[in-house]
């Protein structure tokens, strides 16, 4: 209809923001939509980046303050904000796993607040946060924690154990090498999604959609260890 | 809108320049000596009048408790953390200074805040400009290091408004660079532009493609420059001085920018010589001399040059690339023209660095091509896009004296993000926020933006409340906040109390007391144009003395003449520009008939053109000043 900020398609039925009358071409107030809907994208994971960057420097050319200089004062606000949804767009859309995070905040599941608030009460307590730990890399983390344990002391007496820090630096390697693997069963992931999707399915959509939670989660949580790890082989040099 | 002239500014630590687009080329626009630098140096002359520019440079000699330099080192900064500036630099704190008030510095008996200076300094390009363009000049895009936070930034922004300029733009110096850089050659490709300057250290890596200049990140320092090479010098000729003559002249203003001038000139020779000697006449008779090589000097500042590395490599890092596959590094700043400086590039970035470019003045041009861009674009500029990023991480702090950052460096602006806030307790009207910038974790090593209230929560119990704010920095790298509680829709009203900067009232009222400076300006200017011509027409006069229709004058003529003549010499020497002015006219009435006796046409029009001059005086540069009609939000 005309004069609606979004539109859909006759066919797919993607919803798509209006930047711009099509009458006119005068930019238009920005709506609040999800970022895929400010692409016109469907909510699908897999996404053309080279389509994505050519169409960011398009709508850039177009929506930048810079070239509202001289206009109106609520066409340059307009214009403001949309250029800043339209960055924060490319930004999320653009990184494999922040695309994917934003596709999960959309379908409800909270997870960077769980995140965001245990952290906050952990500090706020004192405490030191509770992860947890992935079932199949319990004996792992356990013995390497271990390791890291007895590095620590070592370090705090000077006496260093050049072994022990191969060892550790090799684990080290191994748990980056599943970092590794883990984006790339979250990009198969993204095809079974995508495959719900278009199977209508929303059992099939939900299963997906904790799969990939948990793929994030172990993934973070690698990250973490990997990064904990650093900090005790590179202290007190 | 294409015939309103935007000039482009770069408002440097050690020089200012203002630009504009002519046709389709950036062009400087000089002063009134002919120079296209302006040095950023203020003075306050005998009569508290404001001197800026080389003519100022004589007093941070003679009389350094009334002159200025390197201002932009203290722009959006507060008391606490320029105490190591203070050990560097003559800044004179006002003494009335209280805690968590804005810096203010002394200029002979008087002081002002960093904006107020610069705006002296903004004011006397924006009457470059006027001159040039025999027309008012009021909007401008002005430069700032990338690497400037956002009390920094909105410094700037003050400085200009004080000086009566409406700032459309303020352009990072890197990305402006890159702009006169890529006009040139209308380039593709991955651009490291390093910048070292008086005082400030950016490097920026940008995308450059179609027109497009995206820059991918960007990292600095914004006290490092020429200016820390320079002191490093000072120190050890005043150590030397001490250790040889047993003379301690640290506390000497006068000493110390002497030896200061001295230690430039041979920091610029050595980058043509092998070597160089410093001889300084102190007080007293005193000399002080000192050969440096270029080796000795190079290896003095290494430790200053190595600084430049960790940002460089951050930025590399930042921007997921390696050294090898930049494309062109552009050299920027007069400190890149230091040898070791682009051997050190050239080590970093394993190629030759671009130095086709004026390292002093492509900032400038660059700013003159936003300009032009801003003003509706050229046949040069009309593919042009800038796409700037901001260079520090926002963040607010949350429970814990933690950071949480909410919007990530080299994060393309227009930005923005979005927090829910609550409240603790039943009815609480008020909800706190303290906005940081910086990478750190906890809050207080991070730089303290601003504290924001937001009031007016309706009543509800504690925990009801759903306050959005949104965050947004805008294409300047200043930062906006609104917000709105969502289950009443009612828009929360914000109190924001800038860490370091000036409330909107404060430079409203420093606009006010600008137009006291206009007004001065003018009258300084109606004084130099009617003392001019005075000089004009008397020395036509001596011509005329000499010619023969002198002669045929009666005495009583003559006498009147001489007389006049005489009245006019006094009074010039004064300030009172009604009272030359009326001197010249007697004067040329009382001549008249000399001028019609004269063959000689050249004299005759001089004598004679006087008189039609005069008509023109609201037109032009000697218009009154059109800041004096200013608008003010």
């Amino acid at each position: 209809m005309p004069g609606d900020a979004t539109s859909t398609c006759w066919s797919c039925g993607t919803m798509r923001a209006e930047h711009f009358c099509s009458a006119c071409g005068k930019v238009q107030p920005p709506v609040p939509v999800d970022y895929f809907t400010f692409f016109g994208l469907p909510r699908k994971l897999n996404v053309d980046v080279a389509g994505l960057e050519r169409e960011f420097y398009q709508l850039s050319r177009k929506l930048h303050p810079d070239l509202y200089s001289g206009a109106e004062a609520r066409e340059q606000q307009w214009s403001l904000e949309q250029s800043s949804q339209l960055n924060d767009a490319y930004r999320t859309l653009k990184d494999p796993i922040k695309r994917t995070e934003y596709l999960l905040r959309l379908e409800g599941v909270e997870l960077e607040e769980q995140s965001k608030s245990a952290t906050e009460q952990a500090r706020a307590s004192g405490q030191v946060k509770k992860q947890v730990v992935p079932p199949d890399l319990l004996e792992e983390v356990f013995d390497l924690n271990m390791q890291l344990e007895e590095l620590r002391m070592q370090k705090k007496l000077g006496e260093d154990d050049p072994s022990l820090i191969e060892e550790i630096g090799r684990q080290k390697l191994e748990l980056e090498e599943k970092h590794e693997a883990l984006l790339e069963e979250l990009k198969r992931d993204w095809t079974a999604w995508d495959h719900a999707v278009d199977s209508g399915s929303e059992e099939e959509r939900h299963k997906i959609r904790d799969k990939m939670v948990d793929v994030l989660n172990r993934r973070n949580y690698l990250r973490n260890l990997v990064r904990d790890v650093n900090e005790v082989l590179e202290s007190g040099n | 809108m294409a015939n309103e002239r935007i000039v482009g500014i770069d408002l440097g630590t050690t020089n200012s320049l203002v630009a504009f687009m002519q046709g389709e080329t950036p062009v400087v626009i000089p002063g009134e000596d002919g120079l296209n630098l302006v040095p950023s140096v203020v003075a306050l002359g005998e009569n508290d009048q404001v001197i800026v520019g080389s003519a100022a440079r004589k007093y941070l000699i003679d009389t350094p408790e009334r002159a200025v330099y390197s201002i932009k080192r203290l722009m959006g900064r507060g008391v606490e953390d320029i105490q190591e500036e203070l050990k560097l630099f003559p800044f004179r704190m006002a003494d009335d200074l209280e805690a968590g008030e804005v810096l203010r510095i002394k200029l002979g008996d008087k002081s002002y805040t960093p904006p107020e200076i610069s705006a002296f300094i903004l004011r006397q390009l924006k009457r470059n400009a006027e001159r040039f363009f025999g027309g008012p000049v009021t909007k401008a895009v002005i430069t700032v290091p990338a690497y400037f936070n956002d009390a920094q930034r909105q410094a700037t922004k003050d400085a200009g408004r004080i000086a009566g300029l409406e700032v459309l733009r303020l352009v990072n110096e890197p990305t402006a660079a890159s702009l006169a850089y890529g006009l040139d050659k209308k380039k593709q490709g991955i651009v490291a532009v390093y910048d070292l300057g008086g005082g400030t250290f950016d490097i920026s890596i940008l995308k450059l493609h179609d027109g497009i200049f995206e820059v991918i990140a960007t990292n600095g320092d914004t006290h490092l420059g020429g200016d820390d090479i320079d002191n490093l010098l000072i120190t050890i000729a005043l150590d030397d001085i001490r250790g040889d003559m047993g003379l301690d002249l640290r506390r000497s203003g006068e000493a110390v920018q002497t030896i200061r001038k001295a230690v430039i000139e041979a920091k610029i020779a050595l980058s043509a010589q092998d070597s160089t000697k410093l001889d300084i006449e102190l007080r007293g008779g005193k000399r002080y001399r000192r050969e440096i090589t270029r080796e000795q000097f190079e290896g003095l500042i290494q430790p200053i040059l190595d600084r430049t590395v960790a940002p460089v490599k951050q930025a590399l890092k930042d921007a997921k690339l390696k050294p090898e596959q930049i494309d062109e590094v552009v050299l920027v700043g007069g400190s890149t023209r230091i040898p070791k400086v682009r051997a050190l590039v050239q080590d970093l970035f394993k190629r030759t660095p671009h130095t086709d470019l004026n390292p002093d003045e492509v900032v400038a041009l660059g700013a003159a091509v936003q300009a032009n861009i801003l003003g509706g674009g050229s046949e040069a500029t009309k593919e042009m896009l800038l796409l700037d990023v901001t260079p520090l991480s926002l963040g607010i702090e949350v429970a814990g004296g933690v950071t949480d950052k909410i919007i990530l460096r080299n994060s393309t602006i227009p930005a923005s993000a979005t927090q829910f806030y609550t409240t603790q307790v039943d009815g609480q009207a008020n909800v706190a926020i303290h906005v940081l910038q910086g990478e750190r974790e906890l809050a207080k090593d991070c730089r303290s933006l601003a504290r924001f209230d937001l009031k007016g929560v309706p009543p509800m119990t504690a925990g009801m409340p759903r306050i959005e704010v949104r965050f947004l920095i805008d294409a300047n790298g200043i930062l906006h906040v609104s917000a709105r509680e969502q289950r009443s829709g009612k828009e929360a009203e914000i109190e924001v109390q800038p860490s370091y900067g000036l409330t909107d009232e404060q430079v409203e009222s420093m606009l006010l007391e600008s137009f006291d400076y206009a007004e001065e300006d003018f009258r300084q200017r109606q004084v130099i144009e009617a003392r001019n011509e005075a000089e004009t027409i008397v020395t036509a006069l001596g011509k005329g003395r000499g010619s023969p229709a002198w002669e045929q004058l009666k005495p009583e003529e003559r006498r009147r003449i001489a007389k006049l003549e005489k009245s006019l010499n006094v009074v010039k020497q004064g300030e009172d520009y009604q009272a030359i002015r009326k001197a010249i006219d007697d004067l040329n009435q009382a001549t008249t008939h000399l001028a019609e006796l004269m063959m000689d046409s050249a004299v005759a029009t001089a004598l004679k053109g006087k008189t039609m001059e005069q008509a023109d005086l609201g037109e032009g540069p000697t218009a009154p000043h059109p800041v004096a009609k200013a608008d003010f939000e």
